[in-house]
């Protein structure tokens, strides 16, 4: 069962705030955990692939959302 | 007939030892890179703290190892901000009085307009949510980023361990700084 358990809310935030905050909460959780990561930096339509790539984790979605803010799924690998 | 094939197979066959033996020698002279970030923090103006601490802790978030050996004016990024005057003699106190310790203290390396450059930056970063390089250091610190100052700067300046922030490494030299950058795939000059 695939189920979204933790939401790192980085709205507002500007680089490298929600990558930050995101490698700050999958630290803590148990590999295979899935993230939710709302964002409204436009850098980071580019900048969570990019990490995802470098930290070895993997990206399930991106999308931008109907208020103009980024939503991302990741699954924590490393 | 029988006895040129194993020679000459024998032959074959030392020829091949010596060119691995001659492979390996050659491997082992290679630089293994490890995915790691070395910065060498050499300048201490906000232009060059901010990206400094910003590339340093979004490379410890993405699960590199990361470096920041700090020299030069980049040291005085990491003097205490409650430290005034650092030095032994009047030209490292003099040196101090214009080099403001603490990030939170630097200056713009163009439109500083007596302070109000930065100021003005600051508030932008407010505004946009970006942390600043103070606060980036500690962060960086918390993400396990090395944070390493120059032993022959802190001398030539007169700073001591205890001038500086928590949370460093013990000081080192030129040639452990050339060491970390060797075996960084990524190494950096700011």
């Amino acid at each position: 069962m695939d189920v979204i358990t933790h939401t790192v809310d980085a709205k507002g935030q500007s680089c490298p705030g929600p990558l930050v905050a995101l490698a700050r909460a999958l630290k803590e959780a148990e590999p295979g955990a899935l993230f939710e990561l709302l964002a409204t930096d436009p850098g980071s339509k580019s900048d969570v692939p990019s990490w995802a790539d470098l930290s070895g984790n993997e990206l399930l979605e991106a999308e931008t959302l109907a208020d103009g803010s980024f939503r991302y799924v990741i699954r924590k690998v490393a | 007939m029988a006895t040129t094939e194993t020679d000459v197979s024998v032959t074959a066959l030392g020829d091949l030892l010596q060119r691995v033996e001659a492979l390996e020698a050659e491997q082992k002279k290679q630089i293994k890179k490890k995915n790691k970030l070395t910065i060498i923090a050499w300048g201490g103006n906000l232009d060059q703290i901010w990206p400094t601490t910003i590339l340093a802790t979004t490379a410890a978030a993405s699960g590199m190892e990361a470096s920041v050996f700090f020299t030069f004016w980049g040291l005085f990024a990491i003097v205490k901000p409650d430290v005034r005057i650092t030095g032994n003699n009047w030209m490292q106190k003099m040196m101090s009085v214009m080099n403001p310790g603490s990030a939170q203290k630097a200056k713009l390396s163009r439109y500083h307009f007596a302070g109000a450059g930065p100021a003005m930056f600051k508030k932008l970063a407010d505004e946009h949510q970006v942390a600043k390089p103070d606060e980036l250091i500690v962060l960086a610190s918390d993400l396990g980023v090395r944070l390493i100052p120059c032993q022959m700067t802190m001398d030539l300046l007169g700073l001591k361990a205890d001038d500086l922030i928590d949370g460093l490494e013990e000081p080192i030299g030129a040639a452990t700084a050339i060491a970390e950058m060797r075996d960084a795939a990524v190494s950096l000059f700011i």
